[in-house]
């Protein structure tokens, strides 16, 4: 019998991360009446050390727990970009928090422990520990979108995130009972030795593959199943949906990696094919619908399903290559919403949320540096050269095309090109309309404009140098593959 | 001595009155709960069948994991659930219409 416990130090940032929500928890509810700041200040700290742990750790490979728990570049790359999102969320999202009486610390804890459900995603090598680190993900997110209790519409974008989030969690599970069905192990890598017998043709095997790609898809928030994604967006406080749109997605790109590359990769033919079908819909539904919208975070909402489009395109082609772009726009997608919605959250006050496009009107001459970080934003997700959102959906096309799939490219560019219209609305509104009257002052947040100038400004520099963070892309899906 | 495909029928057919439960319930958001809990109990039914009939015991350990995060997901369901009330002083489907577009 070997010992289970060997190599535990390399679930060392898991731990850490851990330990740290638990010690949050605890000091929040002694101190916190004296030292307002004190859960903030903490989650800050456990960021910090678990990237300092990730860094100790970075290239080692190996796995721990008999197997459960996967060590390798691609879970060290994920771990970092969520730890960055997670940062960036708390900076953000501060004084929204503070002026709606939420900044409290139960809101941290749920962050950390969202952020742990998603580190042990990206680590998990066995598909109890997948579902578990994806429950501790979606169960803390249910409970920090109906956090802000009072309000209709965030209690209600909280039970309709549940249901929908419960029946995603059943399908996949649907999916993982078969898998372990056909192969007899709930092991990755067990159930990839297991399928090299299994053929396409296999009734089982499709149905297996059918449940736990929509599982993935309801998570990603592709189409047909994004219905809950544009009211959970829209109904979430801004500072709540602002995580939303961040590590969650890095989470469910790990499931990718860990379900349908570590484990299914011998039965690709069988999973391209619903993801064209998730593509094509994705890039439709996300991109047209996204133009009747009125109110900026349902149209965001529509734009990330536009953007999963996208990201599943570099899926599909299931090449090393594919699935570096799709992970390099996973990154990008953060990256971005993290600017989008931190824009939101940079002009609301305490009663007034920002929402609706016609809040931007004339921010150009209200204020003009916003005004410019929200350009290049916009620029970015509609995919407009120099920003990174152009080279990022060069690089999933270039590799559809290597992959043969000249048709599924074509309509994703056409499609691009329709969604460039709503996000130039936004520029066309801030530049070129009169502000309205109502207006309330845009408030002082200098901390967070500093991290959002440098989070704006990153956009730019990543596109016209995106060799560096591709070239990181590459090295952490080499292993996996 | 039923067969493994008589097992895998029956949670099909658990599992599949769950997800209309959930498509088809006009009414009531409870209801809405037991059928998503009654999805995830037929994947344990799945879970437990392949177990016994592979022998491997990792499907049955699994269940337990399952019991226990469909516990916990309940636990926050409901609490939703009241907080939602207390706001909208409702839990029929129909009126959970305040977002839409």
């Amino acid at each position: 019998m070997t010992d289970i416990t060997a190599h535990w130090t390399l679930a060392l940032p898991e731990i850490w991360v851990l330990s740290m929500a638990c010690v949050t928890l605890l000091a929040d509810l002694f101190f916190a009446e004296k030292l307002r700041d004190i859960a903030a200040v903490l989650t800050g700290l456990t960021l910090l050390g678990a990237a300092v742990l990730t860094f100790m750790l970075m290239g080692q490979r190996g796995t721990a727990f008999a197997g459960m728990f996967i060590a390798d570049p691609f879970a060290n790359v994920i771990n970092l970009f969520s730890y960055l999102a997670v940062f960036l969320v708390v900076i953000y999202s501060g004084r929204y928090l503070r002026e709606r009486g939420l900044y409290r610390g139960e809101v941290f804890v749920l962050l950390l422990f969202a952020l742990l459900g998603v580190m042990i995603m990206a680590s998990g090598g066995n598909l109890l520990t997948i579902y578990l680190g994806l429950e501790l993900l979606a169960l803390s997110q249910y409970a920090l979108v109906a956090m802000y209790r009072d309000s209709l519409m965030a209690t209600e974008a909280g039970l309709k995130y549940f249901v929908l989030g419960a029946l995603a969690s059943g399908l996949l599970l649907y999916g993982m009972s078969l898998l372990y069905g056909l192969t007899g192990s709930l092991d990755v890598r067990d159930i990839a030795a297991g399928l090299v017998n299994v053929t396409g043709a296999n009734l089982v095997l499709v149905f297996a593959m059918v449940f736990i790609t929509a599982g993935i898809a309801f998570k990603l928030g592709a189409a047909p199943f994004h219905m809950w994604l544009p009211d959970v967006y829209q109904g979430a406080p801004t500072a709540i949906t602002l995580f939303l749109a961040s590590a969650p997605k890095l989470g469910a790109f790990a499931l990718i990696i860990r379900l349908l590359v570590d484990g299914s990769y011998g039965v690709m033919a069988v999973w391209q094919q619903i993801f064209i079908v998730l593509a094509i819909a994705s890039l439709v539904v996300g991109n047209v619908i996204a133009i009747a919208q009125g109110n900026i975070k349902r149209m965001l909402a529509y734009s990330t399903v536009g953007h999963v489009g996208f990201l599943a395109l570099g899926v599909l082609a299931g090449t090393l290559n594919g699935l570096a772009s799709a992970l390099f726009y996973t990154v990008v997608y953060v990256l971005m919403s993290l600017a989008g919605f931190g824009m939101i959250l940079l002009l609301t006050r305490a009663d007034f949320e920002a929402e609706r496009i016609d809040d931007f009107k004339g921010l150009a001459r209200r204020k003009p540096w916003y005004a410019a970080m929200m350009l290049i934003i916009m620029f970015s997700m509609a995919g407009v050269p120099p920003t990174v959102g152009f080279y990022a959906k060069l690089a999933v096309f270039q590799a559809v095309i290597e992959a043969g799939y000249v048709w599924v490219a074509v309509i994703g560019v056409l499609l691009a090109v329709i969604g460039a219209f709503y996000y130039l609305r936004v520029i066309k509104v801030m530049y070129f309309d009169a502000p309205e009257d109502a207006a309330p002052e845009i408030a002082r947040d200098d901390v967070a404009a500093a991290f959002m100038s440098v989070n704006s400004v990153a956009l730019l520099i990543l596109g016209i140098l995106p060799g560096p963070l591709m070239a990181f892309c590459i090295y952490a899906l080499q292993g996996v593959i | 001595m039923p067969t493994l495909s008589s097992y895998l029928i029956l949670a099909a057919l658990l599992f599949s009155i769950g997800v209309i439960g959930i498509f088809l319930n006009r009414k009531n958001v409870i209801i809405l709960l037991m059928a998503i809990e009654l999805m995830l109990l037929a994947v344990n039914i799945n879970l437990v069948a392949f177990s016994y009939y592979l022998g491997n015991l990792a499907g049955q350990i699994f269940v337990f994991f399952i019991l226990t995060v469909a516990a916990a997901e309940a636990a926050i369901g409901l609490a939703i659930l009241v907080v939602y009330f207390r706001n909208r002083h409702s839990i029929n489907v129909d009126d959970i219409d305040e977002l839409r577009g």
